[in-house]
C-alpha cells in the first residue's frame, strides 16, 4: 500500500517542477501546482495513474491584499488505497480563472458551480456553469473577503430583491481559545477586547 | 350533555354553543356571517411550507401525539390551490422567497399565512446577505410564533389564535362594501414591483 508521501513523490516525478515538493502538516500531504491551467492535466494523471478516484471536496480562499489572490484547492482521496492528497493552485485577480475537473471527476461539477457563486472564479470548460446558492441574475460575490456581511441592496425588477440584514452592533465574533463557553460564543465585540 | 363549554383563547373567555336537537329541535338560527366564519375556522387546510428545521417540528403536530386534526387542520395540501393558511416554517432565503411569493399568489382567497419560528418571522440568526428579514418583507403575516424551533404546542397556540381572528372577519359587511381584495390587499398592504411590501403612505 503507498503512503500519501509516495504518491505525491509520483505526481512530482511525472509532471517536475510543476509540483512543489510535498508539505506534510499533521498528517495531510499538501503539493502546490505552479501553473494553474495545468490543474485539470495532473488531476487527471492522479485518478488514473494514482488512484485517487474520488474528490472529496474543492474549495476556494479569497488571499485579499495579496497577489495571486485566489487559491483554489481540491481534496483528492483514493477509495483502493485510503490515501488523501490536498492539492493547491493560485490564480490572479485578473484572471480569476480555471480549467474544469468535472471531466475527470463527475462531482466537481457542483462544487466548481459553487465556488463560482460565492467566489466568482470562472471555471473554464465547466459544462454548466450557473450560480447553485443565490439567484440567477445576483450582481456580487458574497463569500469574497471585500463584500459586507450585511449583504448589498439589489433589486432585479420581476425576478428578487436583496436587502442588507440589520445587524445590531453586529457582526457577532467567536473568540477561540476563551476560558469558557460563555467567552467563546459569538457575540458583539469591540475592538479592544 | 352539557350545550356549552367556555375555554380561554388568547386571555379572552368565549362560550361555545353545542346544539342538543332533543331539545331544540332541527333548526339552528345564525347569521351567515358566523356561519360561514364556523366553516372556515374549523377546515383550515395548511400548505406546508417548511423550509428548515421549523419543518420537522410541523411534522411533529400532524402526527398522533399533538394531532392537529382536532382542530380541522389535518389536511396538509401540497398544492396551493386546495389550501387556506400557508405555515412558513423555516428560513426563507432569498432564493426561495421567489417561490414562497408564487406559492402564496396561487392560493385561492380567503388565504392566511402563519410565520412559525424566528427566521420566519425576523430571519432569526441569520443576519446575512442571503436570507430575507422575515417572511412579513412579502406576505401578509396574520400570526408569528415565537421559537427556535417552536414547540408543537406552539403552533397549536397560534392555530387557535388564527380561528380566533377567522371567526371574527365580516365577511358579508365586506361583500356589501365591496372591499373584496384587490391585489393581495386583504390587509391593506400594497406591494411593489418585485413583490417587497411597501411602506405605508401617511
Amino acid at each position: 500500500m503507498p503512503t500519501s508521501l509516495e504518491l505525491a513523490g509520483q505526481l512530482r516525478e511525472k509532471f517536475g517542477d510543476l509540483i512543489s515538493g510535498p508539505l506534510e502538516f499533521r498528517g495531510e500531504v499538501t503539493v502546490t501546482v505552479a501553473d494553474a491551467e495545468r490543474i485539470a492535466e495532473v488531476c487527471a494523471h492522479a485518478k488514473a495513474a494514482l488512484g485517487f478516484d474520488l474528490l472529496l471536496d474543492l474549495s476556494s480562499i479569497d488571499n485579499y491584499g495579496e497577489d495571486p489572490r485566489w487559491t483554489v484547492v481540491y481534496e483528492l482521496s483514493g477509495i483502493g488505497h485510503g490515501c488523501h492528497l490536498r492539492l493547491k493552485t493560485h490564480v490572479s485577480e485578473e484572471r480569476s480563472q480555471v480549467p474544469t475537473v468535472s471531466g475527470v471527476w463527475r462531482t466537481a461539477d457542483w462544487h466548481e458551480r459553487e465556488a463560482y457563486d460565492m467566489m466568482g472564479i470562472v471555471f473554464s470548460g465547466h459544462p454548466d456553469l450557473r450560480r447553485i446558492l443565490m439567484w440567477e441574475g445576483y450582481p456580487y460575490f458574497p463569500l469574497r473577503k471585500d463584500f459586507p456581511l450585511a449583504g448589498k441592496p439589489t433589486v432585479l425588477p420581476d425576478t428578487a430583491f436583496t436587502r442588507p440584514a440589520p445587524l445590531e452592533g453586529g457582526p457577532f465574533v467567536t473568540l477561540p481559545g476563551g476560558r469558557d463557553s460563555a467567552a467563546r460564543e459569538p457575540r458583539v465585540r469591540t475592538p479592544e477586547e | 350533555m352539557d350545550a356549552t363549554s367556555q375555554a380561554v383563547i388568547g386571555g379572552k373567555t368565549t362560550t361555545e354553543f353545542g346544539y342538543n336537537t332533543k331539545i331544540e329541535g332541527e333548526v339552528v338560527h345564525t347569521t351567515v356571517d358566523a356561519a360561514l366564519n364556523w366553516f372556515r375556522k374549523n377546515s383550515l387546510w395548511p400548505m406546508p411550507m417548511g423550509l428548515a428545521c421549523c419543518g420537522i417540528e410541523l411534522m411533529a403536530v400532524g402526527a398522533s401525539r399533538f394531532d392537529i386534526s382536532r382542530f380541522g387542520s389535518e389536511v396538509m395540501r401540497f398544492s396551493p390551490r386546495q389550501s387556506d393558511v400557508m405555515i412558513v416554517a423555516g428560513t426563507v432565503t432569498y432564493k426561495m422567497a421567489l417561490a414562497v411569493r408564487r406559492i402564496y399568489e396561487q392560493m385561492a382567497e380567503p388565504k392566511w399565512v402563519i410565520a412559525m419560528g424566528a427566521c420566519a418571522s425576523t430571519g432569526g440568526m441569520y443576519r446575512s446577505y442571503a436570507v430575507l428579514q422575515g417572511v412579513d418583507n412579502i406576505l401578509p403575516v396574520d400570526i408569528y410564533v415565537a421559537g427556535c424551533p417552536p414547540r408543537p404546542e406552539a403552533l397549536l397556540d397560534a392555530l387557535m389564535r388564527l380561528q380566533d381572528k377567522v371567526s371574527h372577519e365580516p365577511i358579508t359587511r365586506d361583500l356589501k362594501r365591496d372591499v373584496a381584495p384587490e391585489k393581495y390587499g386583504r390587509m391593506g398592504l400594497e406591494l411593489g414591483a418585485h413583490g417587497e411590501v411597501l411602506p405605508e403612505k401617511p
